[in-house]
């Protein structure tokens, strides 16, 4: 499929943002990661933030790099075109599979039994579809090491929850819509838990510091409570209440 | 030796320029709120621009120095006293040890940086020694500094800081006591506003047009009041309420510093340092990059207006800006040479 050719806008005067559709696309975003890829194997100088969002791509540069008279933006932009021009056939050589246990336990998934409700199936069975379909990392953002997973059973497609929690646990896994998103800290949150890896999803003091990075292909795997808390003692990750 | 907190303040954090390049991973460069006013005041102490220093916000610390340390307080106008005297401001000043540096309150502006000879010595994390308070990583332990808290400092700090201020030009205009000295000359103030409001340029934002006539004439029109739930992440804005004629829903895409999105109850927020990276909220504005110095020296109370501008008139007040810094920085290294 050909890739649709971005609207290049300016983003303030130090970085552009390529937009390559007004609606999310997973084929689309697959691209954008593609191009994300590219653009940081340039190693261009002046690249200071590469960042591949749902449907828009934002390129941030440091426009003190740049001689006078000639055109950061124009430059970015030109950039972008041109990796788009060479870019090869979607592939999977460069993606990242990284497989996320998760228990499902009641007690770590205060939603799970609402959301089975609303879809008419079982508790097993949102678990079973929820392991079972491949996902991938959208866009990774509004914290640190939070991503947005796409790929969601459209079985398993709930509304966000009307009234947020205040405190949602970090590692909580949660669903809203068409998509899966892992809470990496203990903030306010109004997606569907369903839910809690054990692992930590953000540590800065880890290399890379986020558990999950955009573009990466995730599968969730179910594991018992006895299991969450042996993981959670050797990875110092979340506590069962 | 180093230096210990004995009062904490309203908000001091060690800064620095940021953490650039992980922005995919949701991490925002951050650091310090008036990047240029913590580069001059690196540059006052012989330090290059990286250097950690700590951000004082409205009401300042009160730190006793235990070592010979050559520091300057440089941005915002803070009352600020050492060893009881009145500390000379936007200047090196050779502080002895034992000394309380008070930094005492703005009186205007809102932020001011105390840069020490070296730097303070802090590790870096992802690249960088700037607090980031909202996910409590870098600085200190990741949070704000509190009493009691020992500053890391180079542990020749009493040696460079003689040394430095051995080199300093005109050191025979010296002035000051026993507890510190300093020079007659001083670092003039590039960003904080002369009063408590000021005007920013801003170009518009993506999502403008989505706005109705009204709501984009009051925005560009109206003086807005910084809330006081404003902080390093964002500034709220309070005006008229901003309306769109189509609210569509808007994909969550990347945001930048200096961003102004407008939630659903129509309040603006402008976004500033530690901003999250990206937003699903429209964009009515783009402050211009060379302003927002400017703005971070707003208080809340403070009033702000935009002004229209394109996307060129911004590069154009960007490079002005920077060729003024230039012109500073290389006039305090010649200060610094004999």
């Amino acid at each position: 499929m050909p890739t649709p050719l971005p609207r290049i806008v300016p983003l303030g005067d130090a970085a552009v943002l390529a937009e390559f559709s007004e609606t999310l696309d997973l084929a689309v975003n697959a691209r954008i990661q593609q191009l994300a890829q590219a653009l940081r194997r340039r190693q261009v100088p002046w690249i200071r933030d590469v960042v591949p969002a749902l449907s828009t791509l934002a390129l941030h540069f440091d426009p003190a790099r740049f001689v006078p008279g000639t055109s950061p933006r124009d430059a970015a932009a030109d950039l972008i075109r041109d990796c788009l021009r060479v870019l090869p056939p979607a592939t999977d050589d460069l993606v990242r599979h990284v497989e996320l246990p998760v228990c499902y336990a009641t007690e770590l998934a205060p939603d799970l039994a609402e959301v089975a409700a609303r879809c008419r199936l079982s508790p097993e069975e949102v678990i079973a579809r929820h392991t079972a379909s491949p996902h991938r990392v959208l866009m990774v953002g509004f914290v640190p090491g939070h991503p947005y997973i796409g790929g969601l059973d459209p079985a398993l497609a709930v509304p966000r929850r009307t009234t947020p929690r205040p405190q949602v646990m970090a590692g909580s896994i949660a669903i809203a819509n068409a998509q899966t998103v892992v809470y990496p800290f203990a903030i306010p949150g109004g997606w569907n838990i369903i839910g809690r890896t054990p692992l930590r999803v953000f540590d800065p003091a880890r290399e890379p510091p986020a558990l999950l990075g955009p573009g990466d292909r995730v599968a969730f795997v179910a594991i018992s409570l006895a299991q969450y808390e042996e993981f959670a003692r050797a990875a110092g990750g979340g506590r069962v209440p | 030796m180093s230096i210990r907190v004995v009062r904490a303040g309203l908000l001091t954090s060690l800064q620095d320029p940021g953490r650039f390049g992980l922005q995919h991973l949701g991490i925002v460069p951050g650091g310090a709120m008036d990047a240029v006013a913590h580069g001059i005041a690196n540059a006052l102490v012989g330090n290059p621009a990286e250097a950690a220093t700590l951000e004082c916000t409205l009401l300042g610390p009160t730190l006793l120095v235990e070592d010979d340390a050559l520091v300057a307080l440089y941005g915002a106008a803070f009352d600020a006293k050492a060893g009881g005297l009145p500390l000379p401001r936007n200047r090196p000043v050779l502080i002895k040890a034992g000394t309380t540096l008070s930094t005492g309150a703005a009186s205007h502006g809102a932020r001011a940086y105390l840069a020490i000879a070296g730097g303070f010595q802090v590790p870096e994390v992802l690249g960088s020694r700037s607090t980031y308070l909202p996910a409590g990583f870098g600085g200190l332990s990741g949070r704000a500094v509190k009493a009691g808290d020992q500053l890391p400092v180079v542990a020749d700090l009493a040696r460079i800081s003689a040394a430095r201020f051995e080199r300093l030009a005109r050191r025979r205009d010296e002035v000051g006591g026993v507890a510190a000295r300093s020079v007659r000359w001083f670092a003039p103030e590039l960003t904080v506003p002369s009063g408590n409001g000021m005007t920013v340029r801003a170009m518009e934002g993506r999502h403008h047009a989505q706005f109705d006539s009204a709501s984009l004439e009051a925005f560009f029109g109206h003086a807005w009041r910084i809330s006081p739930d404003s902080n390093r992440m964002g500034y709220r804005l309070e005006g008229p309420r901003l309306t769109r004629t189509r609210a569509v829903d808007i994909l969550s895409e990347p945001t930048c510093l200096g961003t102004v999105q407008v939630p659903n109850d129509g309040a603006p927020i402008a976004l500033m340092a530690d901003h999250q990276t990206t937003g699903g909220y429209p964009k009515i504005a783009e402050i211009a990059g060379a302003d927002i110095p400017g703005l971070a020296q707003l208080a809340p109370g403070g009033s702000v207006r935009f002004a229209r501008c394109t996307v060129e008139d911004a590069e154009a007040a960007r490079a002005a800006a920077e060729e003024r810094l230039r012109e500073l920085l290389q006039a305090i290294e010649w200060n610094t040479t004999k």
